[in-house]
């Protein structure tokens, strides 16, 4: 019953309300926050709602925002939703390549990643420290340093290339547009964090739970299929998303590793858009569009560590 | 030892059909607990692709010739000794490292302070409107970089022009984006205290200021100094803001500069260089966190990897 009602009451209301007596202390300290939150992340929102219902200063350029709703107009929007759907649109292409993409990303982020987690979380034992430090690493690297770690080893003459030499294989023009090293470069560009979350969530599965299912007779790939994995389904989801909602966002490695148009992203749609004369209007709604697409699994993600924190507590 | 392990494991893998038939079932005919060697390998598979590559990188910051893939011979020329293209001496690399430095020195005093202040009073107020400014906090930790950036850059161009796009933007935007570190983290840890110290404080007769001070802030000072931590190095690593806010090459730090010059060519190895900078300014921040955790909570129980785990982000 109680567990039920917390449930429906969600996870807004974390607590009952406490005695009034010295509450305005900590209003008083939450408020710097508060308020930088709404001028420095609410008020940009509204700016780029603004933008993307705004119209076009021809002469200049420019945007021309509409703080007021009543005189919001659609012309941004439908600019944007011609380009995506319409007759020779070029953005509903690059829509379903950043979707292929992300999917085949992050699901070997997910092959590669889950486990060397496992291994680690489960079967390390003294060397947990050892390994820990090596899985980290690269979360400690800035993702620019490793993004150039393939650039030189993909080049032409690089040691990539001069590797399949020796196999007798032609060299390969890797950094020229080849969609293989864009996926292989969003993989290793993000699997770290997906491993991290993983990591974190598999080490507090009761080792006891794993046990007692060997202990029944089942035998190692059985009690992983039926123990360990199923347990591990909020793991997978929380890591899933802290690759995915980032990839989406991605311009840079697919820059890095390419620089070609047939090789866009919505990222990098978003991002011409921004430095375009003219454009900044449609870039606005469409990052608005994707804000939108965005905002369930965002919540959701919210709301289940809000959960699984609250439980531990 | 580890191949023959790994025979065994495959003729055992192909055993297991008939092993499920019939009463062999209760019958193991495999150690159950036995050390999973191809798992290992496969981690270890996994750990050389994700940290050799950057080992050549920096190896290549050496080099002694234009290539960033040709071994010339060793060198210190990208990093000083060059008179025109090194670090030291080209005016946009010298200024780029100075800009990461300052923004994340700034970046981390003005956020820090601000997330631990939200916190506390988030967390103890409890009122609809401190759980609908949670909400907007956490909702600021998961937002896609891009369309964060992509905000932000309207409001300083269309809004507040008095915020020209340069240092004072990235900072703005910086500690926007990493203000919620120091939230969760501080509100993870008060979760984990409770509130005893504090009532045991107000019994002996302080009032909520004094018992702020000296009791729940030094009893919150592994928290706050593993989020300053988090804030730094994340400010150092940080791409998308930065180059979204930067305006000129005076403010532009070093992850924009390595994606600008390497994109759609060779940019040399100075530019492995400055990664390598980078690189060595996250490893020493890594070095001091971990320590400066351990000593922090030194007469807790935690463990070393929890403390690694903690100054990295991954139990906030």
């Amino acid at each position: 019953m109680t567990a039920g009602q917390s449930t429906r009451r969600g996870w807004l209301a974390r607590a009952p309300a406490r005695p009034a007596t010295g509450r305005r202390f900590w209003v008083l300290l939450a408020a710097p926050g508060m308020l930088w939150l709404i001028l420095l992340f609410i008020v940009p929102f509204y700016a780029m709602l603004a933008i993307g219902a705004g119209q076009l200063n021809v002469v200049l350029q420019t945007p021309v925002p509409a703080w007021n709703p009543l005189a919001w107009s659609r012309g941004n929007l439908l600019l944007v939703l011609h380009d995506i759907g319409g007759t020779g649109a070029f953005i509903g292409p690059i829509i379903l390549r950043t979707l292929g993409y992300v999917a085949a990303a992050s699901l070997l982020s997910l092959l590669i990643g889950y486990p060397a987690a496992y291994f680690v979380a489960r079967f390390a034992g003294g060397r947990k420290g050892l390994f820990l430090v090596l899985l980290i690493a690269p979360f400690w690297i800035s993702y620019m340093m490793r993004m150039l770690a393939w650039v030189d080893l993909l080049q032409t003459n690089g040691y990539l290339n001069r590797g399949l030499n020796l196999l007798h294989i032609a060299p390969v023009n890797w950094l020229g547009g080849n969609p293989v090293a864009v996926v292989l470069g969003l993989v290793y560009g993000y699997v770290p964090y997906l491993i991290l979350v993983l990591y974190a969530g598999l080490d507090r599965i009761d080792p006891a739970l794993i046990e007692a299912g060997r202990d029944l007779g089942l035998g190692r790939a059985r009690t992983f299929l039926r123990v360990t994995l199923p347990l591990s389904r909020q793991p997978i989801l929380a890591a899933l998303l802290i690759t995915v909602l980032p990839m989406l966002g991605d311009y840079y490695t697919n820059q890095m590793l390419s620089g070609s148009a047939g090789t866009s992203m919505i990222g990098n749609v978003i991002n011409g858009q921004l430095q375009a004369p003219g454009l900044q209007g449609q870039g606005a709604v469409l990052s608005t569009l994707l804000l939108l697409v965005l905002l369930v699994p965002m919540i959701y993600y919210v709301a289940a560590t809000n959960r699984s924190a609250r439980e531990a507590a | 030892m580890t191949a023959a392990r790994a025979t065994a494991d495959r003729a055992g893998a192909a055993a297991e059909p008939a092993a499920r038939s019939g009463a062999r079932r209760l019958l193991p005919q495999r150690n159950p607990w036995r050390h999973p060697w191809l798992l290992e390998g496969f981690t270890w598979l996994y750990l050389i692709w994700s940290l050799v590559p950057i080992g050549l990188a920096v190896l290549f910051s050496f080099n002694n010739g234009r290539s960033q893939s040709a071994w010339q011979g060793f060198s210190w020329r990208w990093y000083f000794s060059d008179p025109v293209n090194s670090v030291l001496h080209n005016p946009q690399l010298h200024s780029a490292v100075i800009q990461t430095v300052r923004l994340s020195a700034y970046t981390t005093l003005i956020a820090v302070p601000l997330g631990v202040a939200f916190a506390l009073g988030i967390n103890r107020w409890r009122g609809i409107t401190a759980s609908a400014f949670n909400f907007v906090m956490l909702l600021s930790f998961v937002i896609p970089e891009l369309i964060f950036g992509v905000a932000m850059f309207f409001v300083f161009t269309v809004l507040f022009t008095s915020v020209h796009l340069g240092t004072l933007a990235e900072v703005l935007g910086l500690v926007t984006w990493n203000v919620s570190w120091p939230a969760i983290i501080v509100q993870a840890r008060l979760a984990t205290l409770g509130r005893q110290y504090e009532e045991a404080a107000a019994d002996l007769g302080a009032n909520q200021f004094q018992a702020m001070r000296r009791v729940v802030l030094p009893l919150l000072s592994p928290a706050i100094f593993a989020s300053a931590v988090l804030v730094f190095s994340g400010v150092i690593d940080d791409f998308v803001l930065v180059d979204l806010l930067n305006s000129s090459a005076g403010n532009t730090p070093m992850s924009v500069i390595i994606y600008s010059t390497q994109r759609g060519g060779n940019g040399g190895p100075a530019l492995n260089a400055l990664g390598t900078i980078m690189l060595l300014m996250s490893l020493v921040l890594a070095i001091i966190g971990f320590a400066g955790y351990r000593w922090l909570t030194r007469g807790e129980r935690g463990s070393g990897v929890e403390a690694l785990t903690t100054i990295t982000g991954a139990e906030g």
